[in-house]
């Protein structure tokens, strides 16, 4: 990281989101140090995608605040979303673009750097849209990467793809946080939230239920909705 | 009036390289790629701007712009002739029956299809990539270029819209031009005198070039997309 102050940690307070009427999101509070893994897992409308949105700045919170520390002349965290965002251009041109946007300097090297570090140098020229599932969410890690955030906010990085991209994603997720980059990211995957994650978050209808060690988490989880989701029941 | 005489006639103006003819034929293109080109620099950047774009009255201007689509061209000719005439706020250019005048109401009539056409592209490309361009910082009209430049594919159908009406009108060049012979006469002009004056084979001849020049430009630009559109899957 070039800059000198961190911008972590991340220190989300009492964040809410309503729309419609509807509290999505419901007084959720946590703070997120330098490095690690952190997987917030919960079933289908906990709020988990909602929060990762709201700490990347996409949304603004209905109440509540995402605090940042420091202070840096552009964003220092990126996102990669379930479905990657892929432009009609190359692979390369889509991290050039992405560079160009926040103004990094040396757009094509970097790049290039990114595509060779996670294995995409050969599929540089190719259209970007015509790349595998797989193909496509390594190139929006890469393209992530290249940005040099110092926090990445991962959505569902793997859920609509095969065991064998799956593997792959999770290896790319392993070998960032073993660099020192900061990840909160979610999944329904829960052997994935195991093998990633060294902290869990457990949203249940827009509140946080649980914020543990991922082996307490797995080995005994405190709340009852956490128990029974871990063991496969449905939540209402 | 036959047929055949139609086609005799289409194939002599075409061979006999006519200097009256290909001075039509070019006034013609001229005006109709130069309202293109005009409508497509205001219109673009216009159109992207009213698909990301939120303020009051959106709604309302989406609906009038989608309206003027289907503009009269003499009515756009009336509107270019008021405005040009002696009289008119615009009189002091002296544009009036000049291909100055046909080329702003083409202008006129070509620009509200680019407009709600890039719109509606530029549109479903935003809510595509709204996250991640809000991602990296690009909001509101910085998203535009990134949106222009991936919809490149699309919006070239767009342009050939337009390009099919300008060409295809006769109403506002006539009205603003008056169908001065070697100044102002166009295809379509020509096309309407001859068939007023009887000479049908003349006017069916104009006609089939004129068709042919629309389709070779519209095979061109399909070939070009064609080509390019393995990006824009």
């Amino acid at each position: 990281m070039r800059d000198v102050t961190s911008i972590l940690p991340l220190v989300v307070k009492g964040l809410s989101f309503a729309a419609d009427g509807r509290l999505l999101l419901d007084d959720v509070s946590f703070r997120l140090p330098k490095g690690g893994v952190t997987v917030i897992i919960g079933p289908n409308g906990a709020g988990k995608s909602l929060t990762l949105r709201l700490c990347h700045g996409l949304l603004g919170p209905s109440g509540g605040s995402v605090q940042w520390q420091g202070e840096s002349s552009r964003r220092r965290h990126a996102m990669v979303f379930q479905r990657p965002v892929m432009l009609r251009r190359s692979a390369r041109g889509n991290i050039t673009h992405a560079l160009g946007a926040v103004g990094l300097a040396d757009a094509s090297d970097r790049a290039d750097s990114a595509l060779a570090r996670f294995g995409l140098a050969a599929l540089a020229d190719r259209p970007a849209r015509l790349m595998s599932g797989g193909e496509q969410q390594r190139l929006a890690i890469a393209r992530a990467w290249a940005l040099e955030p110092e926090m990445l906010f991962l959505d569902e990085p793997s859920s609509q793809l095969d065991p064998g991209a799956t593997r792959q994603i999770e290896e790319m997720v392993a070998s960032l946080a073993a660099e020192g980059m900061t990840i909160l990211m979610t999944t329904h995957d829960l052997g994935q939230a195991r093998r990633l994650g060294q902290r869990i978050l457990f949203l249940n209808r827009g509140k946080l239920i649980e914020d543990s060690p991922s082996e307490a988490f797995f080995a005994g989880a405190a709340s009852p909705e956490a128990r029974a989701f871990i063991a496969g029941d449905l939540l209402w | 009036m036959d047929v055949s005489s139609a086609f005799t006639a289409a194939l002599s103006l075409i061979f006999n390289l006519d200097p009256q003819f290909l001075q039509v034929v070019g006034l013609s293109l001229r005006v109709t790629l130069s309202a293109l080109l005009l409508a497509a620099v205001i219109g673009l950047p216009l159109g992207a701007l009213l698909a990301v774009a939120r303020f009051r009255g959106r709604s309302m201007l989406i609906v009038l712009v989608n309206g003027l689509m289907g503009l009269p061209p003499v009515v756009a000719g009336l509107i270019v002739f008021l405005l040009l005439s002696r009289s008119g706020p615009l009189g002091y250019l002296g544009w009036l029956f000049s291909p100055a005048a046909m080329i702003l109401a083409q202008t006129l009539l070509v620009l509200p299809i680019v407009i709600a056409l890039t719109r509606s592209a530029v549109e479903e490309l935003w809510r595509e990539y709204r996250e991640h361009l809000t991602s990296l910082g690009l909001t509101g009209r910085r998203a535009i270029p990134t949106l222009l430049w991936d919809g490149r594919f699309v919006l070239a159908t767009g342009l050939l819209a337009g390009f099919g009406r300008a060409s295809a009108e006769v109403g506002a060049v006539l009205i603003v031009g008056g169908n001065i012979a070697g100044y102002t006469r166009t295809m379509t002009t020509s096309i309407a005198l001859e068939t007023s004056k009887g000479d049908l084979p003349l006017a069916l001849g104009l006609g089939i070039v004129l068709i042919a020049l629309t389709i070779a430009i519209n095979a061109a630009a399909f070939g070009a997309s064609r080509v390019g559109a393995r990006f824009a899957a």
